[in-house]
């Protein structure tokens, strides 16, 4: 009885009235015990492989680690001071501006149209549905390596391709090249994001009504004056949210680059996940510096997502 | 003019077709060149000889039946799992009341944010003190906890679209919550658990980053691990490596397939709220 009105008072509902009190356990309420059944797995499972890992890193980037992976002692802020002192970090955070920046902007700029076309109903457009979920579905290493020999400088079929339509005279380096490597591994995300994207605008099309776009026309608006001021508007909510997932899916995406950079030494063409992950575990394998470096990237996101959210909320 | 506007509808997305698949088109087309053939300069799309014996002999030039045993071991239990945890979750979450419920779906909601790589120092720390690294079960685990959020989110969308009359009147019969789950909902949600079913052994069949870092030995390597390692050596035999890709990717993409209209809603629906 007691914990009934309890539960009740704190829910901020009336107390129901005596006759339905006797009712053996309501089920729309649950008891902590029964709780713990239904959702207990899953809390217990995110906050022992979700939650915790993230205090493990925490604790870790104030450890001082030897190469074996033994923790040593503390470190104080010393594994800070040495990745925010690195020579290649101004590089490494710019590359990384560039990547997430560049990769949405191209990314929903592709989509929109694309949405466009798979809104229609023509002939073919089922063939493109299916083109469009393979990238999707494919795993990003095999994707990434279909790109890495693709882009070979000797024998990759872009450069002949290339070359054969008079778009390049000579060969180039695409993997080799430091000032062709960052925008091909910007194409191969954009590529790998497009179809999410795609679809998920697409989702927010076919929400539109018909008669929005037909009395538009019918008052003599243009195609493109309908779009872009009766549709685009109303794609804003689906905009945000493909925005905001694809950048904390570019800033933390680990595959393209480590497939498509393997052979380049150094932290030249790296982003702050691949910095961090190199740091950590193949190039220093200072798990200490490793954990800073992860850290930053958290609040980084963190930082961006909370400011992201707070804009798109007040607008 | 509208047949004309129609037909270039139609060109434009079949050009955009091939743009998209070629990839994958010029890895099967690698796949079946003989060995010479994959070292001529300039490179070539097609093959001249067609050797479809590649798609034997891949088999024994690297452990490749081990490495897709071991990524097929870890994505169905881990698929189970996430089942098995999601479902009576989203049900509680969907349809019961209880203290928390907002600030576990929030909390459930930021699971999904945080991905392997931003905590694969703290894993790594964590499964070496469990003494589970090198271990296939760190992988069911971590596969599990990560494709667990968005299975709860898609199947408690599924599960609040379906009115609660028919279970309502399960109660008044005396079934238990239990039983009205099993016997009411799951026949109902079925297409919502197909889903978020493939798209957890989809999740974990690709995963990369945690099998790299927490698995040394070369038998029990997950298969987007062990073809990775080829890479980067002077002698890597491409048409055995695509093969193997073709392989691996042409079931995942029938599955997707099947669910690809579910899993959009699910995606971005799950991150408005």
């Amino acid at each position: 009885m007691t914990t009934e009105k309890q539960t009740s008072a704190i829910a901020g509902r009336p107390v129901p009235p005596a006759g339905r009190r006797r009712r053996p356990a309501s089920p729309q309420r649950m008891r902590p015990l029964a709780l713990l059944i239904w959702i207990g797995p899953s809390v217990l499972l995110i906050v022992g492989i979700v939650v915790y890992p993230l205090f493990e890193t925490v604790r870790a980037s104030f450890q001082d680690f030897a190469l074996t992976g033994a923790v040593k002692g503390w470190a104080g802020f010393d594994n800070f001071e040495k990745v925010l002192t690195d020579p290649d970090l101004p590089r490494v955070l710019a590359n990384t501006g560039i990547w997430v920046v560049a990769g949405v902007a191209v990314t929903t700029l592709l989509a929109l149209p694309l949405a466009q076309l798979l809104n229609k109903d023509f002939w073919g457009g089922r063939i493109l549905r299916i083109a469009l979920i393979v990238p999707w579905a494919a795993s990003i290493v095999m994707t990434a390596i279909g790109f890495r020999w693709i882009l070979n400088y000797y024998y990759g079929v872009l450069n002949p391709f290339l070359m054969s339509l008079h778009i390049i005279q000579k060969p180039v380096d695409w993997l080799g090249d430091e000032r062709t490597i960052g925008w091909v591994m910007i194409a191969t995300a954009v590529f790998i994001s497009l179809p999410f994207t795609a679809f998920a605008i697409l989702s927010g099309l076919k929400g539109i009504p018909d008669d929005v776009n037909e009395a538009a026309q019918i008052d003599g608006a243009t195609r493109w004056k309908t779009y872009r001021y009766i549709t685009f508007p109303l794609l804003r909510g689906p905009l945000m949210v493909t925005v905001l997932l694809n950048s904390i899916w570019i800033f933390n995406s680990f595959p393209i680059i480590y497939v498509l950079n393997k052979s380049n030494p150094g932290y030249q063409n790296d982003t702050t996940i691949t910095f961090m992950y190199k740091i950590a575990f193949l190039t220093d394998r200072d798990i200490g510096a490793g954990a800073a470096m992860a850290v930053l990237n958290v609040l980084i996101v963190g930082v961006c997502v909370a400011l992201y959210v707070r804009r798109a909320r007040l607008d | 003019m509208v047949t004309t506007r129609r037909l270039i509808t139609s060109a434009v997305a079949l050009a955009l077709s091939v743009v998209l698949l070629s990839p994958y088109l010029v890895m099967l087309f690698t796949s079946l060149k003989p060995q010479d053939e994959l070292t001529i300069t300039p490179g070539t799309l097609l093959p001249t000889v067609w050797d479809f014996s590649n798609y034997v002999t891949m088999w024994t030039s690297a452990p490749i039946a081990q490495y897709m045993t071991n990524s097929l071991i870890v994505a169905v239990t881990s698929t189970v799992l996430v089942l098995l945890f999601a479902i009576p979750a989203a049900y509680a979450s969907a349809r019961f009341e209880f203290r928390g419920r907002r600030a576990y779906l929030f909390f459930v909601l930021v699971a999904q944010i945080l991905a392997p790589i931003a905590l694969i120092v703290g894993l790594y720390r964590e499964f070496s003190a469990l003494g589970l690294v090198d271990n296939l079960l760190a992988l069911v685990i971590i596969n599990t906890a990560f494709n667990l959020s968005f299975a709860i989110w898609l199947l408690r969308g599924f599960i609040a679209s379906v009115p609660a009359t028919l279970e309502e009147a399960a109660w008044m019969d005396g079934a238990g919550r239990g039983r009205t789950l099993l016997t009411i909902v799951v026949p109902v949600i079925r297409p919502g658990i197909v889903t978020a079913g493939i798209y957890a052994f989809i999740a974990s069949w690709n995963e990369f980053i945690v099998g790299l870092t927490l698995i040394s030995t070369d038998s029990k390597k997950p298969l987007q691990v062990g073809i990775t390692q080829f890479i980067g050596r002077d002698q890597i035999e491409w048409q055995h490596l695509f093969a193997t890709a073709l392989i691996s990717i042409v079931p995942v993409v029938i599955l997707f397939l099947l669910v690809e209209k579910h899993l959009v809603g699910g995606l971005t629906e799950g991150s408005v709220k």
